[in-house]
């Protein structure tokens, strides 16, 4: 039954490439076009993933795209102040700014910025055509087009996204901020795309956010390529407050180089279906990946975290900790998958997720994996389902903190483990504050921001 | 140091398989291949009742619809199930007369140390030894009745306890459950059946021998025991087949049930031909097990010590639906030259307070692979759930792999699951501190991998623990990595 109900969402989506291929090549441009037709019969071949997906086992795809969505292939005139986005920002830093509205870049002015350290950021598809061969060299190099058929999906569609390159040597002292934006008159699929580039020696930190701005339904599937040369670093904090009819399918591919080093946290904080995919490959020695994710679900939310880090080469580390708290009938997946591939040895490999059931119709699903083929390792996973400690909440109302409080206190404690991992401090404390609301049921939505997302 | 650790690891790896010997013995054999004829046919052998063979022919004519299961971690060469022989039976020369067994046949078990003389044996325990697809010998059965404790041979237990076999018989693994598990259901020949009924505390332990000895056939045992309210019994399962190049196919399938208060212990060392140092022969060792603790504060615990087959998939499990009931799982696989295991449990909580713990060792050298895959499940209404389980693999050698696939699916907010793993070797500075002390670095690799597997092997009957190690040794003996 399901299989013909996949079956023809597949064939409507070809149906929906092929009838509206004109307008998605006119609008775009040839490096973007380049990849569509090989994306699109690899759609063909995969589909969407299904139940019998080990990969996607606690998570059901192909109802997302039966909804009635709106789709469209050029950026549409949406009017808004723009100042009131501005003022959604993390205080005090002074972040440079990037606005992505429904997948398409938003230019303040131009749609490439140059900062005087040669750091450029903008629109993707503008950088194909200025910089055709720094985007065709690296776009589309390390997504999986060929296993994944929602990254076959949306390579085919793409249209724009944020592109951000970082100069050999240059050393980003403040944070770069990508805000997606999602908002329309119609209920809407959304796909675009993200590159990052980071040169030899150089050094970023990002910040994703992603609101949605009005309440109809939104299904985003969203690439996000990352390449991190020889000894660069990066830090992406990505947080994720779309309201409870969105649905995100986020797929990150990280391709790090040697002695390269990448932090990402993914804050999840609101959303109706999130479904994160994570793909590290530790392409030489010396490379460094931390992946830290907090999740706070609740009503029918449902969330689900699948990491893959591949230990391709000797002498790297990677490090792992995914934490959440899952209130009244939300549920949760994670699976992280490491693979130390043959002759990857003194590879050091760890991997924790934690999780707090609040309610008996909150649910959880855990799936570390470990699979290794090489033998001077350290590699450990750890999983826990469970609740909060009663002889500390005891310990609190003993000291006259009442039991509502306590067991805030003792969320918040364990949320913190994630958010203490951010290095950018007053975007920590900016998250500590947000989770914190999130916690006592305010919503919590950037509370500077007049714009109701959420 | 390193052309040493490699040359020891060499030696021990190359260990040779014991009990690779065949025993020429008249054997009652049906031609190969499989179909609705054979399943009559293998019925009509064992003189079964109606009943039986409609449940053969149901569990056949399902199997026909299923497929075979490719999930595992595991490269499974295609199985010609038309080119098995399903049915070979040692001819015992007078059925009537027990004590009449073939001498070749109790020589081949006393090699394989296990005398079916009743007076040579080790007081506390009982043995039934299955040979092929039938049961050759079981001991003290008459002073087991004693205690109204039924132990004998699943075709006797038809035979004679018709009652308790409809009752029981795939009551935890019904015949649909999976494909191995199916065609055992279709085509199982002999095996073992226990049941302890109320109150009673079996004196000794019980144990299964299970050998191959034909060539070209396929053993499907099936094994059932029953643990009435307040009794225990602890069971032992031991098994070893000819060196041949060919594949062997074992598909077995067990069942426990235990009611209130009781408790079973079902220990295994499974020691099947591991096939050759190229990957060439062993047993495809495909087994179902599964228990039920179906009354209060009952108790299952498995242990395992696997060494054997080329090919291991298995995952004995329990169903804790009992309040209180309590599951435990202690393994230790060991895998070399070409073997691969793919073996876990599967925690299932559906009563309150039940509680389960997982122990799992895992040792994989040579280009072996080795995975631990394990399903801990909470239900809704299962409060208080408690699960612990500890996985950790060790890695003799760089061509190997060793695997983690837990699952953890929990449905209930006061179940506390935890679950951890590691992977390592032999850590150089280990080693170097035994040889400071006058060890030789092989004796130092037995010192600290039977350390390493001690919590399991602790389980184990006092006579088995030393089995486990001595075969522990012969695994992997000197493997440095």
């Amino acid at each position: 039954m399901s299989k013909t109900t996949n079956i023809s969402i597949k064939e409507e989506l070809v149906d929906l490439y092929l009838s509206n291929l004109d307008l998605i090549t006119d609008n775009s441009t040839p490096t973007l076009n380049r990849g569509r037709q090989s994306a699109i019969e690899n759609f063909n071949l995969l589909g969407l993933p299904d139940a019998k997906n080990e990969r996607y086992k606690y998570s059901k795809i192909e109802p997302l795209f039966t909804q009635d969505l709106e789709k469209y292939f050029a950026p549409k005139d949406i009017t808004f102040k723009i100042d009131d986005i501005f003022r959604c920002d993390i205080p005090e830093i002074g972040t440079d700014l990037a606005l992505v509205l429904n997948g398409f870049y938003l230019p303040k002015g131009d749609k490439l910025t140059k900062l005087d350290n040669g750091l450029i950021y903008g629109s993707l598809a503008e950088a194909s055509i200025k910089y055709p061969e720094i985007v065709s060299k690296h776009y589309n190099s390390i997504a999986d087009n060929v296993g994944e058929g929602l990254v076959a999906l949306n390579t085919a569609f793409v249209q724009d996204g944020v592109f951000i390159y970082v100069p050999k040597g240059v050393e980003m002292n403040r944070p770069l901020q990508i805000i997606n934006l999602l908002m329309s008159d119609e209920n809407l699929l959304v796909q675009y795309r993200n590159l990052i580039i980071l040169e030899e020696s150089s050094s970023a930190s990002v910040v994703v956010c992603d609101h949605s701005l009005s309440s109809q339904k939104f299904l985003s599937n969203v690439v996000t390529e990352i390449v991190a040369k020889p000894n660069s670093k990066l830090e992406l904090v990505k947080m994720q407050n779309e309201h409870n009819d969105s649905t995100q399918l986020s797929h990150v591919y990280i391709h790090q180089q040697k002695d390269s080093k990448v932090t990402t946290n993914t804050i999840s904080l609101h959303g109706g279906f999130i479904r994160n995919n994570l793909n590290v490959l530790l392409d030489d020695a010396g490379c460094e990946n931390s992946s830290y994710g907090l999740y706070l679900m609740d009503r029918n939310q449902h969330i689900d975290n699948y990491s893959f880090i591949d230990h391709a080469k000797p002498h790297c580390t990677s490090n792992e900790l995914f934490k959440g708290i899952l209130d009244e009938q939300a549920t949760g997946a994670f699976n992280g998958r490491i693979l130390v591939r043959r002759d990857a040895q003194q590879t050091q490999a760890f991997q924790a997720n934690n999780n707090l059931l609040l309610t008996a119709d909150a649910k959880m699903n855990t799936k570390p994996q470990l699979e290794i083929y090489a033998d001077d390792v350290k590699c450990s996973h750890g999983a826990t389902v469970g609740q909060l400690d009663l002889e500390a909440k005891f310990y609190m109302q003993t000291r006259g903190i009442g039991e509502k409080e306590a067991m805030l206190l003792l969320m918040i404690g364990f949320a913190h483990d994630v958010v203490k991992k951010i290095t950018i401090e007053p975007l920590r404390e900016r998250i500590d504050e947000l989770v914190n609301k999130r916690l006592r049921g305010e919503l919590s939505r950037c509370h500077n921001c007049p714009m109701h997302c959420c | 140091m390193a052309n040493d650790q490699d040359q020891i690891l060499n030696d021990v790896t190359s260990g040779d398989y014991k009990y690779g010997f065949v025993t020429d013995v008249e054997t009652d054999i049906i031609p190969k291949g499989l179909s609705e004829d054979v399943v009559r046919l293998i019925s009509a052998k064992k003189g079964e009742p109606e009943w039986m063979l409609e449940f053969r022919l149901k569990a056949y004519r399902h199997w026909l619809t299923m497929e075979m299961p490719h999930w595992a971690h595991l490269e499974v060469p295609e199985i010609d199930y038309q080119d098995i022989i399903y049915f070979a039976a040692p001819r015992i020369k007078n059925p009537n007369s027990s004590e009449e067994i073939d001498p070749e046949l109790r020589e081949t078990f006393e090699k394989l140390g296990i005398p079916l003389n009743e007076q040579k044996l080790l007081s506390g325990f009982a043995v039934d030894a299955v040979m092929d697809s039938s049961s050759v010998k079981t001991t003290f059965s008459e002073t087991l009745s004693e205690h109204g404790i039924i132990f004998c041979s699943m075709s006797e237990a038809i035979r004679n306890h018709p009652d308790l076999i409809k009752k029981y018989l795939a009551s935890v693994v019904p015949y649909t459950d999976n494909f191995f598990a199916t065609l055992n259901s279709a085509v199982f020949s002999d095996g073992s059946f226990c049941y302890i009924p109320k109150g009673v505390r079996c004196p000794m332990e019980l144990s299964t021998y299970f050998r191959i000895n034909a060539a070209n056939t396929g053993q499907f045992e099936r094994t059932l025991i029953i643990a009435e309210a307040d009794s225990y019994v602890s069971y032992l399962e031991g098994c070893t087949a000819p060196v041949r190049d060919e594949n062997q196919l074992h598909a077995a399938v067990v069942e426990i049930v235990a009611l209130d208060n009781a408790e079973v212990k079902y220990s295994t060392v499974q020691n099947w031909y591991p096939g050759d140092k190229n990957g060439k022969g062993g047993i495809y060792n495909f087994v179902t097990k599964r228990g039920i603790c179906r009354g209060k504060n009952s108790k299952i615990s498995w242990t395992q010590v696997e060494t054997g087959s080329a090919i291991t998939w298995k995952y004995p499990s329990c169903i804790l639906l009992g309040d209180n009931s309590y599951g435990e799982f202690n393994s230790v696989a060991v895998t070399n030259n070409h073997q691969q295991a793919d073996t876990g449990t599967k925690m299932i909580h559906i009563g309150k307070n039940t509680r389960s713990h997982i122990i799992s060792k895992g040792i994989s050298a040579g280009v072996s692979n080795n995975s631990y895959r394990g399903l801990v499940k909470v239900l809704k209404g299962a409060e208080n759930a408690r699960n612990f389980s500890q996985c950790d693999s060790l890695l003799l050698g760089d061509k190997c792999g060793a695997h983690t696939f837990p699952y953890i699916e929990v449905d209930n907010p006061t179940a506390i699951v935890e679950h951890e793993a590691t992977t390592s070797k032999i850590g150089e500075d280990q080693i170097f501190y035994c040889n400071q002390r006058g060890l030789s670095t092989e004796d130092a690799v037995g010192l600290i991998i039977n350390g390493y597997a001690k919590e399991v092997l602790n389980k184990l009957p006092m006579e088995f623990a030393v089995e486990a190690q001595k075969l522990l040794q012969i695994s992997l003996e000197g493997s440095v990595g």
